[in-house]
């Protein structure tokens, strides 16, 4: 038995990337929340607004490359952010304007809404697919690792090493930093509160003197820029590629609905429940159960639950699970 | 639908874009969209049943129309005898196991409280998913194995493809079953997100189960309920006959092939145009738009409305499975890497939505009008592009750019046409009565 072994492994491929895409997936059901919790429906473009952002971050990201300015060790995109939440957030205040507006004067069955959101999705991928194309795009640059598996092993003498991509450790600093801003501007700024009082009870805010234009465009801005940063840090994480950024709506919509729609810190537990779950279930645990058990009841096959092209399906089924066990979420949604 | 002259005019001028196209481009590439509009079109009575009936919220189409692609490929295609031989049993064996867990679950669920009922529920599910993947992965691997380049996978009954096109729909018609008794109380956009959810696990089941339909390496050459266009060109009595018509013989028999497959599905079309619309006028019809507009006073008045959502559920999704069985016949082939919910789940919204919801052959003047509209505006973008790009020196990186993106204009011009029409004339080209 050997239990150092098995705990790095551990950490080495279920904790690290989980940790890392649990955070992203929380800042992309944040955005999805934010704007169910005010405008009450369901995004569908949210996915596609992601890849506009991040396309934007990214054509930001070469004209840097290209006029030689970087930032040493940490990725140029981080230098581009700005001019793609700077882009998303002009993008979808002029959406609102054109298209939401009208339905929320008349009034519209949130339904009605959420087809409305797929018509924008089908217009934001053609953009984002115009600007940037439909391949596979990498843009990480800088140091590609914070902690080297080969370094680790020198360094502690154990046979399993341990990596951190400067990706990952990026995503989770850029993360807390951003929910930690967020918390604070939705309970200590007066625009939060207003907007809290929005959510909480639409006629009394207005009553009080909320302007509910304000409102919804500060939560389209929070929206815009949680997108931008959940895209840019998954793309450098992973890569871009349009498609797979439609494909990270269920999971995304999975967090934000398991958490509690409408309730931020749903959104974030909901978002590591799903990545930890998925990770775990589609890891092939034979590593680690080979260090923990005597030789003898060593494991033959893989030892994984379910093959990795299935994982979809995970956050599929803690959404089915806990809507019907639980239908308001594991933290009561619905208020922001 | 009233016979008034406005609706009239709308399917004349749709018929007219078709004319134009045959006569302008060929009359092959007009059949082509005619035949892929037409199969969309059942698809779009199946959304429209379910949207336009019932408001149930359906956006996992493609998963269903993949599922019903399904059938033509266990039905028609000759069986592997040597397949079946090496994993056959155990595969079914497998799919016992995991049926048989499921149930002990439902069952102990049932009968247990508390922690107890955590406890057994979660051994009993993780149990049953080990054995059954302990029978499962080796049967699978082992049909991959037998003759893996030309088949590798478990064969199917060398029936009449026809006979595909019922059995696609029972596949998507259970698949709806299974889905809409766990996710039909769910609220109108959880609903949404679960069949999205569903369809994109459909779709990477068809991807990556090899054993089954050989996955992305699809199924070619599948067997047509219609002639070959080679046997027509070799027969000198179709040649005569083409010579008579003043056309060469190449063209001839492709044209009539297509139109053997237009003839077929306007058929199964009108049929179910026919059967919607009884339905819709029926007692039952006046039912379901009841539910629909006011579930909690159709539940005071007696109606099952849990019962009747998962009615019409499984029907507009055998209509799907339906329309994709017919759609793999017409291509003779099973290409999984092909099913795209934006081709497949939000296009055929679009129609159904433009067409105007709850109104059948509003949902078949959209299907038509749109695919039409989806084939020919990526070759007009590209035009308006050339033209709008003349200015530029050729082999600039711009002009380049410009013209590749095209393609992309297709998604963008839906995008515009949804919203024109949800803001402008949110009830559809023809409204429901």
């Amino acid at each position: 038995m050997d239990l150092l072994n098995a705990l790095v492994a551990l950490l080495n491929f279920v904790v690290v990337p989980a940790t890392a895409y649990g955070a992203q997936l929380a800042l992309g059901a944040l955005g999805v929340t934010l704007i169910y919790g005010i405008l009450r429906f369901s995004n569908f473009a949210h996915g596609d607004t992601m890849a506009f952002g991040t396309a934007i971050t990214i054509l930001g990201t070469w004209w840097l490359q290209s006029s030689g300015i970087g930032l040493g060790p940490l990725p140029t995109a981080l230098l581009a952010l700005p001019l793609g939440v700077l882009g998303t957030a002009l993008l979808v205040l002029a959406t609102d304007r054109v298209v939401y507006r009208f339905y929320r004067k008349t009034r519209a069955k949130p339904v009605i809404l959420v087809i409305v959101s797929m018509g924008v999705m089908f217009i934001m991928n053609g953009l984002t697919r115009f600007v940037i194309g439909v391949g596979e795009i990498s843009f990480a640059d800088g140091e590609r690792f914070l902690v080297d598996a080969k370094a680790f092993r020198d360094a502690t003498g154990l046979a399993e090493g341990l990596s951190i991509r400067t990706s990952q450790a990026l995503t989770i600093f850029i993360a807390i930093i951003a929910v930690s801003l967020l918390f604070w501007f939705l309970n200590r700024t007066r625009a939060g509160k207003s907007m809290r009082a929005f959510s909480d009870n639409e006629d009394l805010a207005l009553l009080s003197g909320i302007n509910p234009e304000r409102v919804v465009a500060i939560t389209w801005v929070l929206a815009a820029t949680l997108a931008v940063l959940a895209g840019v840090l998954y793309g450098l994480d992973k890569s871009f590629k349009v498609f797979n950024y439609y494909q990270l709506l269920l999971p995304i919509f999975a967090a934000a609905i398991v958490g509690g729609i409408g309730n931020p810190l749903g959104a974030i537990a909901g978002g590591f429940l799903i990545a930890y779950s998925e990770v775990a279930f589609t890891y092939a645990f034979k590593k680690v159960l080979g260090y923990l058990l005597p030789e003898s009841l060593a494991p033959d096959g893989l030892v994984q639950l379910i093959s990795t092209d299935y994982k979809l399906a995970i956050s599929f089924s803690i959404l089915v699970i806990v809507l019907l066990f639980k239908p308001t979420g594991l933290l009561k949604g619905k208020t922001i | 639908m009233t016979l008034n002259l406005r609706n009239v005019l709308l399917f004349a001028t749709v018929a007219l874009l078709f004319v134009i196209e045959g006569q302008t481009v060929s009359w092959n590439s007009a059949l082509s969209i005619l035949n892929v509009g037409l199969i969309s079109a059942i698809v779009a009575l199946g959304v429209n049943l379910q949207w336009g009936y019932a408001g149930l919220f359906n956006i996992g189409v493609v998963g269903f129309f993949a599922l019903g692609g399904l059938a033509p490929v266990l039905i028609s295609t000759p069986a592997q005898p040597a397949a079946w031989a090496a994993g056959g049993p155990r595969v079914m064996a497998a799919f016992a196991v995991a049926i048989l867990a499921i149930v002990l679950a439902a069952l102990v669920y049932g009968r247990t409280r508390g922690r107890l009922r955590a406890v057994s529920v979660t051994a009993i599910l993780v149990l049953g998913l080990l054995g059954y993947r302990t029978l499962f992965d080796p049967a699978a691997a082992a049909i991959e194995q037998v003759s893996p380049s030309t088949a590798g996978n478990i064969g199917g009954l060398g029936l009449p493809v026809l006979l595909a096109w019922p059995v696609g729909a029972l596949f998507a018609a259970a698949a709806a079953w299974v889905i809409g008794k766990t996710a039909l109380g769910l609220r109108s956009d959880y609903l949404a997100i679960a069949t999205l959810g569903i369809g994109e696990i459909i779709v990477s089941v068809m991807k990556n189960e090899d054993w089954l339909a050989r996955g992305v390496k699809n199924v070619i050459g599948l067997p047509r309920p219609v002639p070959y266009e080679v046997d027509l060109q070799s027969s000198p009595e179709f040649v005569a006959r083409a010579a008579a018509w003043g056309t060469d013989p190449v063209t001839a028999s492709s044209i009539l092939v297509k139109l053997a497959y237009a003839g077929l599905f306007a058929v199964v079309l009108l049929v179910l145009i026919w059967l919607a619309e009884l339905a819709l006028k029926s007692p039952w019809g006046r039912m379901m738009r009841a539910i629909r507009d006011n579930e909690i006073a159709a539940e005071a008045m007696g109606k099952d409305v849990t019962r009747r959502h998962l009615q019409i559920f499984i029907l507009g999704s055998a209509l799907c499975g339906l329309a994709g069985a017919m759609m793999v016949t017409l291509d003779g082939q099973l290409t999984p890497g092909t099913y795209n919910p934006l081709r497949y789940t939000y296009v055929i919204w679009l129609m159904v939505i433009i067409g105007g919801s709850g109104n059948n052959w509003g949902s078949v003047l959209g299907s038509l009008l749109i695919w039409y509209l989806w084939v020919k505006v990526e070759p007009w973008g590209h035009d308006i592009l050339a033209f709008a790009t003349s200015g530029l020196a050729d082999g600039s990186a711009l002009k380049q750019h410009l013209l590749d993106s095209a393609a992309h204009m297709r998604l963008m011009t839906m995008g515009v046409i949804l919203l024109l029409v949800l803001r402008f004339s949110p009830r559809g080209l023809i409204p429901e009565k």
